[in-house]
């Protein structure tokens, strides 16, 4: 520090109200750079908080008739929405992109209080079949897509539905057996990649 | 805020009657995608979700406005004009 205190205070008074220290330069000057620096800044928040889109990204592991529905609905809403949308398939949710086996999703009667079967009726053979012949009538009654519906919609407003790798290999799940447009050769780490940069992350 | 009365002209009608949740929002998004600015779409939807649906689907998407809403007993009637 500067020896020349002529009698003036020193320490940290002086330092902090001096605007005429040789070493710094002028008080505006310094109020300016701040003033740019603080432009710049605001406009990198700007530039990375609005990123124009906004991305979801939904994990889907479950392949029963009642569980496809609320990804499928979900993504196909949020394409509505103008979002960017993944939908990440894995285990049983890989039923859902299958093109001959979605068609044939069954709901299951036992562990199902809300089905209309006792749980020791629900588990006779021929049950699942009946309380998912009773869903899909719902299902009609109301309006609500098929599945196969809902896939292709999602698939036409541009939501990227993405089958598993590992577990379609696991299942013997050819490519080939896929809805046309489903993207596949990916994993957990491009799922997560994605994840990172979405707005909303949602696991069903 | 969400729905005023304004003059406007009719460009497309919609029908989503019968179709439930979520295809009266998807459908009226695909219709507004083949309009240009300015225009509108008349969306018909027997749907009771649509109302609140079609509200909350304008709101939060760009481009789009919600001009007006009702209810004409089986029939809800949205009418949505493509802003950009």
């Amino acid at each position: 520090m500067s020896s020349e205190t002529d009698g003036a205070p020193t320490g940290p008074k002086r330092a902090a109200s001096s605007d005429t220290d040789s070493t710094e330069p002028p008080l505006a000057d310094r109020v300016e750079t701040l003033h740019s620096r603080l432009d710049e800044l605001e406009a990198d928040l700007a530039a990375a908080t609005d990123d124009g889109s906004t991305r979801m990204t939904i994990v889907a592991t479950k392949g029963t008739l009642d569980m496809a529905y609320p990804p499928l609905i979900l993504a196909s809403t949020a394409a509505a929405f103008g979002w960017e949308v993944t939908v990440f398939h894995t285990f049983w949710g890989l039923e859902i992109l299958h093109e001959e086996r979605s068609a044939d999703l069954q709901l299951s009667s036992v562990g199902n209080p809300n089905t209309p079967l006792p749980n020791a009726l629900a588990a006779l053979p021929g049950m699942d079949r009946l309380t998912t012949t009773m869903m899909r009538r719902s299902i009609d009654d109301v309006g609500t897509p098929t599945i196969d519906e809902l896939v292709d919609t999602c698939l036409e407003m541009g939501a990227d539905l993405q089958a598993c790798q590992m577990t379609a290999d696991m299942m013997d799940y050819d490519e080939g057996a896929f809805y046309d447009g489903v993207t596949t050769g990916v994993g957990a780490a491009s799922a997560l990649s994605e994840m990172a940069e979405a707005d909303i992350q949602l696991l069903v | 805020m969400g729905v005023t009365m304004t003059d406007y002209e009719i460009t497309e009608t919609l029908d989503a009657k019968g179709l439930s949740c979520p295809m009266p929002v998807v459908k009226t998004k695909q219709t507004i995608d083949t309009l240009a600015a300015g225009e509108t779409v008349e969306v018909l939807a027997t749907d009771a979700g649509s109302m609140s649906d079609l509200a909350g689907w304008a709101d939060t998407t760009d481009g789009v406005e919600l001009l007006n809403q009702t209810d004409e007993g089986d029939i809800y009637r949205h009418v949505v004009r493509k802003t950009a």
